[in-house]
């Protein structure tokens, strides 16, 4: 019985030295994860081409190189900004609101405002004019003027 | 019969003389003046992509590149055009996913290490749109030993004009560019046909 205690006593002894700190494995980012800030990226080589849907070697890169930044904690926009830095403006899907790059952004809206108004002025010549309220001066009329009067009878019977 | 001293009637006694509506004079030249503006941008905008890349005979821009850890350039991690006057600049973009720049990175080095002793001929890689671990993987297969970094933010080859990689471009002494070969070398005879001229003068 003793002898079987030390044993025990022994072999968890050992265990304990053995053990060390375990720690949760940080699982790597998904695939979606990643794409979702390809989404908002350009292929810096391929014209208008997105990054997540980019089927070349090079961007398959660019997309691991989002994913170890994504696994160092970095955001969106960090690395946007790097992507930024590394390849030019031109990767970003939305230009940065600097410079010249504000038509893009006031541009399209002005534009649609135009159009709505040049729309509005374009229905309401279309509508039926609406005869204004006109006094007649009937002291005017000639009353011999057959024509006058058949065209005053053929008003008055419209309104 | 009296006459009428009023403004114009018709028969049946209604005047005539509806105002006129219309488009304002101002409203009409904003929307010229900005027109014309964004006609302006867009033909500045295609004038520059129809330039195509920068020609014999221009000055190069000056620019700066930082290389890769690692790479020194008279001991110093950088290097600025300007402070090259006087040496035959040799210029190459490439990039790690560029399968013509393997065809004459062996190549390019060869011609960078028989000018080397000689000090009168500068080797320059930009590494045009590529991620640091490739590139570094890409320069060590290749065992390039002349100085390279990388082309942040494009500026350097946007300052080049150039259309794709491999381009290597060669500068005088003067700043000028001399030459400029768009695509692979097929052979170090190319290089040493272009850069000897230059030294000899």
């Amino acid at each position: 019985m003793t002898r079987k205690l030390m044993i025990i006593l022994t072999v968890s002894l050992m265990a304990f030295a053995w053990a060390t700190q375990v720690s949760a494995q940080t699982p790597l980012p998904s695939d979606d994860e990643v794409n979702a800030v390809a989404r908002q990226l350009f292929c810096p080589v391929c014209e208008n081409t997105p990054l997540d849907v980019c089927p070349t070697q090079a961007c398959a890169q660019w997309r691991e190189l989002i994913r170890t930044k994504l696994s160092e904690g970095w955001n969106q926009d960090q690395i946007k900004q790097y992507f930024a830095a590394q390849y030019g403006a031109r990767v970003l899907s939305e230009p940065p609101r600097q410079g010249l790059n504000w038509l893009v952004y006031i541009i399209p809206p002005v534009l649609m405002l135009i159009g709505v108004y040049i729309l509005f002025r374009a229905f309401q010549s279309m509508r039926k004019p609406v005869l204004a309220d006109v006094e007649i001066d009937e002291s005017k009329i000639p009353d011999s003027d057959e024509y006058l009067s058949r065209i005053e009878d053929e008003l008055k019977k419209r309104n | 019969m009296t006459e009428s001293n009023t403004a114009p009637v018709t028969g049946a006694g209604i005047s005539k003389g509806a105002p006129r509506r219309g488009v304002p004079i101002w409203a009409q030249i904003i929307v010229w003046v900005a027109l014309l503006g964004l006609l302006t941008i867009v033909a500045f905008g295609l004038r520059r992509t129809q330039q195509g890349t920068v020609q014999v005979g221009d000055i190069i821009p000056d620019f700066t590149l930082t290389f890769f850890d690692g790479y020194l350039f008279q001991g110093k991690s950088e290097v600025k055009l300007s402070e090259l006057r006087g040496k035959v600049v040799v210029m190459n973009f490439w990039a790690s996913w560029c399968k013509p720049c393997e065809q004459e990175a062996a190549e390019l080095e060869a011609a960078f290490r028989s000018y080397e002793k000689g000090g009168q001929v500068v080797f320059i890689g930009a590494d045009y749109v590529d991620t640091e671990p490739e590139a570094r993987g890409y320069l060590k297969k290749f065992d390039i030993t002349y100085p390279n970094g990388p082309d942040l933010g494009t500026r350097i080859s946007q300052m080049f004009r150039i259309k794709g990689v491999p381009e290597t471009y060669f500068i005088d002494q003067n700043g000028k560019l001399v030459y400029a070969q768009i695509g692979p070398f097929a052979s170090e005879a190319e290089i040493h046909a272009i850069i000897d001229p230059l030294i000899k003068k």
